[in-house]
């Protein structure tokens, strides 16, 4: 062996080994919350409300608020990202304007910061200032802002993936800038808009800091029944039980329950996107 | 062909589809096309041809304002389209490329059917509907010379088409649309030379109805199909004239170079 073909085996072995590290502690992250919440988690463990100080019974508010939680940022960041990538990628003339400029700028900016900053923007923006209060409506909007420059950043990237003929061919045709996004750009561009908007989502689920500071509730008795309540949250419920509760000892086998019922959703909502993405990379193949 | 070119010049009537006027357009601070003026004469082929890189496909996407999606160009002059200058801010872009379609170099059909390709246009603007629409359809396939190639199967993605019949599917495209002028810029340069004989032929044919521009670099193509023929040099016309008098006897030194294939 040359000394050359030596480094390489060198390097290689290295790259295989790091990747094989993340691997690793992946699987044994997943494994070791398996193995020590499985026994807990049953439907009733899903369906019931916590009792006793939340040393017994189920997790059901927790879930239902994070639920609540996804589909209301959803609602609120998935418009207005698509629209604003939309807007960054398709209207060419105004691509350099000193407008899309900066507010491009802004968005890369936005998806750097951390999410507690986010928290504290939430509290002075949609909790004090416009008086939300502590609220569903408040938490998923500062979500929305998490996620924002995400979604708008993937959704930039699908746009731009879609040929350049595509967008010509219509244009030549006598399309409007519009018809020509709706029916030339668009249906190939909207599954990996799609695709990436859940994975930011699946992201946001599981943030703890944001909700804290602008509506999860440590407890409530009652589920929320419109978007001012507060709400109770998986991630922040984990939080409570590890944290502030009386027996964090006794608690440990519901934590562990809670963190796996909070991964199956993430990791649900990940295989969701990848089953869309699935799906829609069939069905331009079967246009082939 | 030679027959066909006659027939032409019987009708001596020959009206200006386009007169192109001192056009000049800049890419940032680089001039690409330097005073060009053209009188493109209606149901004629005008060839535009010249090395690659003269500015023949900034020219011709000038005639319908393709060149308006490139941020950083720049025009001057005037083009007139039935004696109106389309380059003025108040025309209406759309309507223009309605008027003025256009095929480009590489195949661009959409990863949609065959059928859904053609009716593209005609429903954007609503023109048909129904079994009228399938008879336009019909009508611009069949006048693209690919109807009975595909009639059978219509519903299949146009992808499955070879790379010659992709272009007939791109130019029955643009004339669903029901243009005046088509703008072919250098459609036959991805297509091996059966195919390529196929969209020669189709655009002699074309120019009964239609005005057809065509930009090449392949100046055996500009004798066989045009009636006229513009030799682009640099950003500049160096000459243009009926295609017979450019090809036999040019007045200029540079097209006779370029046609005896001293440079290109
Ligand atoms: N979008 C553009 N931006 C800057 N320069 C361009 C652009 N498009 C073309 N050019 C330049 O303009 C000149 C003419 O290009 P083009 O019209 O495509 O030539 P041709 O079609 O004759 O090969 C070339 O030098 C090319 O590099
Ligand atoms: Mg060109």
């Amino acid at each position: 062996m040359t000394n050359r073909e030596l480094k390489a085996k060198i390097a290689f072995t290295a790259i295989r080994a790091s990747a094989l590290i993340v691997v690793a502690v992946a699987c044994l992250l997943i494994l070791h919350i398996v193995v020590n919440g499985y026994k807990i988690v049953s439907w009733s463990f899903i369906l019931d409300s916590p009792r006793r100080g939340m040393t017994a019974g189920g997790i059901f508010p927790a879930i239902y608020g994070t639920v609540c939680l996804i589909v209301l940022t959803l609602a609120f960041a998935l418009p207005i990202g698509l629209a604003s990538a939309i807007y960054f990628s398709e209207y060419f003339g105004s691509k350099w304007s000193s407008l899309v400029i900066i507010t491009r700028a802004a968005s890369n900016i936005l998806a750097g910061v951390p999410s507690i900053v986010y928290g504290l923007l939430g509290l002075g923006l949609f909790v004090l200032l416009t008086g939300f209060g502590f609220s569903l409506l408040s938490s998923s909007l500062t979500l929305s802002f998490l996620t924002l420059p995400v979604i708008i950043a993937a959704s930039e990237e699908a746009l731009h993936s879609v040929p350049l003929a595509y967008r010509e061919a219509a244009l030549a045709l006598g399309a409007t800038r519009w018809q020509t996004v709706r029916h030339a750009v668009l249906p190939y561009a909207i599954p990996g808009m799609i695709t990436a908007s859940i994975l930011a989502l699946s992201r946001a689920a599981g943030e703890t800091a944001p909700i804290l500071l602008t509506g999860a509730a440590y407890f409530l008795p009652r589920l929320p029944t419109s978007i001012f309540d507060q709400f109770m949250a998986l991630p922040f419920h984990i939080f409570t039980l590890s944290t502030q509760s009386v027996n964090p000892a006794i608690t440990r086998p519901i934590q562990y329950g809670t963190v796996l019922v909070l991964i199956s959703l993430v990791l649900g909502m990940n295989l969701v996107a990848i089953m869309i993405r699935a799906y829609y990379r069939k069905r331009v193949r079967a246009l082939l | 062909m030679s027959s066909r070119l006659k027939e032409g010049k019987e009708n001596l009537v020959e009206r200006t589809k386009i007169q192109v006027k001192d056009l000049s357009v800049w890419f940032g601070s680089t001039q690409v096309l330097r005073g060009v003026n053209l009188d493109i004469k209606e149901n004629r082929v005008t060839a535009i041809m010249g090395p690659s890189g003269c500015g023949k496909s900034t020219l011709i996407r000038t005639l319908n304002r393709m060149n308006d999606i490139i941020a950083n160009c720049r025009t001057d002059g005037a083009v007139l389209l039935n004696g109106r200058n389309i380059l003025d801010s108040t025309i209406d872009v759309v309507e223009l490329r309605r008027k003025v379609g256009m095929v480009f170099q590489k195949p661009n059909p959409f990863p949609k059917s065959i059928y859904d390709n053609v009716a593209f246009g005609p429903k954007i603007h609503g023109m048909a509907r129904g079994r009228e629409l399938d008879e336009l359809v019909e009508r611009s396939l069949r006048d693209a010379a690919l109807w009975d190639e595909v009639k059978d199967r219509l519903k299949m993605s146009a992808l499955s088409l070879s790379g010659g019949q992709q272009q007939r599917l791109c130019i029955a495209r643009a004339l669903a649309v029901e243009p005046e002028v088509i703008l072919m810029d250098e459609p036959c340069s991805a297509l091996d030379p059966a195919a390529t004989a196929k969209i020669e032929s189709l655009m002699v044919s074309l120019k009964k109805n239609y005005t057809v521009v065509v930009v090449t670099h392949n100046m055996q193509q500009a004798a066989r199909v045009s009636d006229f023929t513009a030799f682009l040099y640099l950003g500049e016309v160096i000459e243009y004239n009926d295609t017979k008098v450019v090809f036999n006897n040019p007045s200029n030194r540079l097209t006779e170079d370029f046609i005896t294939g001293r440079f290109g």
